[in-house]
């Protein structure tokens, strides 16, 4: 045992040089995803929603909103991300007034992050049983009261799941930022271990990773877990 | 009157599988009954309780329901009306996410109750329907009897003046159909709430009600004053013993 903690010290010990860049780098990541999990959460909640309600034979059917939301959605889905970022340059420019750095790296990040969670919360809500809402409409429920005290109630393990699953993914893709400036730990561990061949650092780097999207899963699986009360 | 349908007709479906779910059926019901509506499954019974409250929005004809013509209202009064129509299901139909208090609570705080109002009104409702010591249990911790005492509680939470009730006891077995119809039958006569069931089983429809309507093929066959309590079904009440919290707990002041 001891061994394994001498070899590992060793073998680490060139990391920690990098203490600052490190926890910068995490910073980074932090600030990139939490703002695409804020942009899911006030802007793909509610396209899920309408998704979810503009639906043929849903309460709201409109074909056409559901077209044009449902194309948007996928367009953005099926761009590599990579052309996804270049190609949203000028409009990150005109939001945040530079398409260097975190925050601009944010924004198309932003915008994924809105068309996968919105699939989600359609998705999650697709599962609540439809007699909910009727019952919901002979209580006398507003479109609003229905969604916030029927769907999203009966939805809430769901769609905890998806956010889950969402920031999983969000922190994927910032690992790519760096091409943009944004920085974060994907950034990191290309410029100091890939191209300055410092293996170890690579290394450290994806264990990071690990425990962060272990820590997350564990999390979302368990709140989700606590929330659901439709089984015993 | 309480309800009124007058010559409404319902179209499902579209091209070769349109069909006349409803068809020019007027139906009364008296103020103060209990009315059954009797058919095999498709006749359309469910559809036309459905418009009552107009879940189900009929192609003609016109519903009245309190003095108030239903198919006349705009979307916030439809809303505002369906407050003094309760309805329970046949799948209940609860929040399975909220407790037994949240379902209860629900449409008084859809209604805008203020909150110490409201504590109040579902503390006397759950008295009423035998579940208080249920208040903190979620629907999926229960029978199916007290389910549907739940779907009752939340049915009368806003004190409404009619109570629709679409299969209330067809996933229930004879002990708990009986002490459902119990409690049915204690609302109709201590809140004087105007009940309507939908049944394709005759002998609750015996059991309960004062008039029952038949309708077959989306048409009204016949309606006719029924004695409840006559013959065999009387009894069935004094049966219902079982079962923690079943049937205590009616002493309920308005």
């Amino acid at each position: 045992m001891n061994d394994i903690i001498h070899y590992m010290n060793d073998y680490f010990a060139h990391v920690f040089q990098y203490q600052h860049e490190i926890w910068r780098a995490i910073g980074e990541t932090f600030i990139m995803v939490g703002i695409s999990i804020a942009a899911a959460i006030i802007l793909g909640l509610p396209v899920g929603t309408l998704l979810f309600l503009c639906r043929k034979g849903q309460q709201y059917e409109n074909r056409l909103l559901f077209s044009i939301l449902n194309v948007l959605v996928n367009i953005i889905r099926s761009f590599p991300f990579l052309l996804l970022v270049v190609i949203m340059i000028p409009v990150t420019r005109w939001i945040v007034g530079t398409s260097l750095g975190t925050l601009a790296a944010a924004v198309p990040l932003s915008v994924v992050a809105v068309a996968y969670y919105s699939r989600l919360v359609e998705q999650s809500l697709l599962e609540v049983p439809k007699e909910v809402m009727e019952a919901a409409a002979s209580m006398g429920a507003s479109t609003i009261q229905m969604i916030f005290k029927f769907l999203y109630v009966e939805a809430r393990s769901g769609l905890t799941l998806g956010l889950t699953t969402s920031t999983i993914s969000f922190i994927s893709y910032s690992t790519v930022m760096g091409i943009v400036g944004g920085g974060g730990v994907g950034d990191f561990a290309i410029r100091y271990g890939y191209q300055r061949f410092e293996e170890e650092i690579m290394t450290f780097t994806v264990i990071i990773m690990i425990i962060l999207v272990q820590s997350i899963q564990y999390g979302g699986s368990l709140a989700s877990r606590l929330l659901d009360k439709r089984k015993v | 009157m309480m309800i009124s349908l007058q010559e409404v007709s319902k179209c499902f479906g579209s091209g070769t599988d349109r069909y006349q779910a409803i068809d020019a059926v007027s139906l009364d019901i008296k103020e103060g009954s209990i009315h059954g509506i009797i058919g095999t499954s498709g006749a359309g019974k469910s559809t036309l309780l459905r418009m009552m409250n107009l879940l189900e929005k009929p192609d003609s004809g016109k519903v009245i329901v309190n003095g108030q013509e239903l198919t006349a209202l705009g979307g916030r009064e439809l809303r505002e009306a369906r407050r003094s129509i309760g309805m329970i299901f046949q799948l209940f139909q609860l929040v399975s996410n909220r407790t037994v208090w949240g379902n209860v609570s629900m449409p008084l705080e859809l209604a805008k109750v203020p909150k110490a109002e409201r504590a109040s009104r579902v503390q006397q409702v759950l008295r009423f329907v035998g579940l208080e010591d249920k208040a903190k249990s979620y629907p999926a911790q229960l029978s199916g009897g007290q389910k549907q005492r739940v779907a009752i509680g939340r049915a009368l939470a806003n004190s409404p003046t009619v109570l629709l009730c679409d299969e209330p006891t067809s996933s229930l077995d004879p002990q708990t159909t009986a002490d459902i119809l119990d409690v049915l039958r204690h609302i109709n006569r201590t809140l004087r709430v105007t009940i309507v069931i939908v049944s394709h089983e005759m002998n609750v429809v015996n059991e309960i009600c004062d008039y029952v309507s038949v309708i077959d093929h989306g048409r009204l066959i016949r309606t006719y004053r029924n004695h409840p309590g006559d013959g065999e079904a009387a009894p069935m009440s004094e049966t219902s013993t079982d079962g923690a919290g079943e049937t205590r707990g009616f002493g309920y002041h308005e």
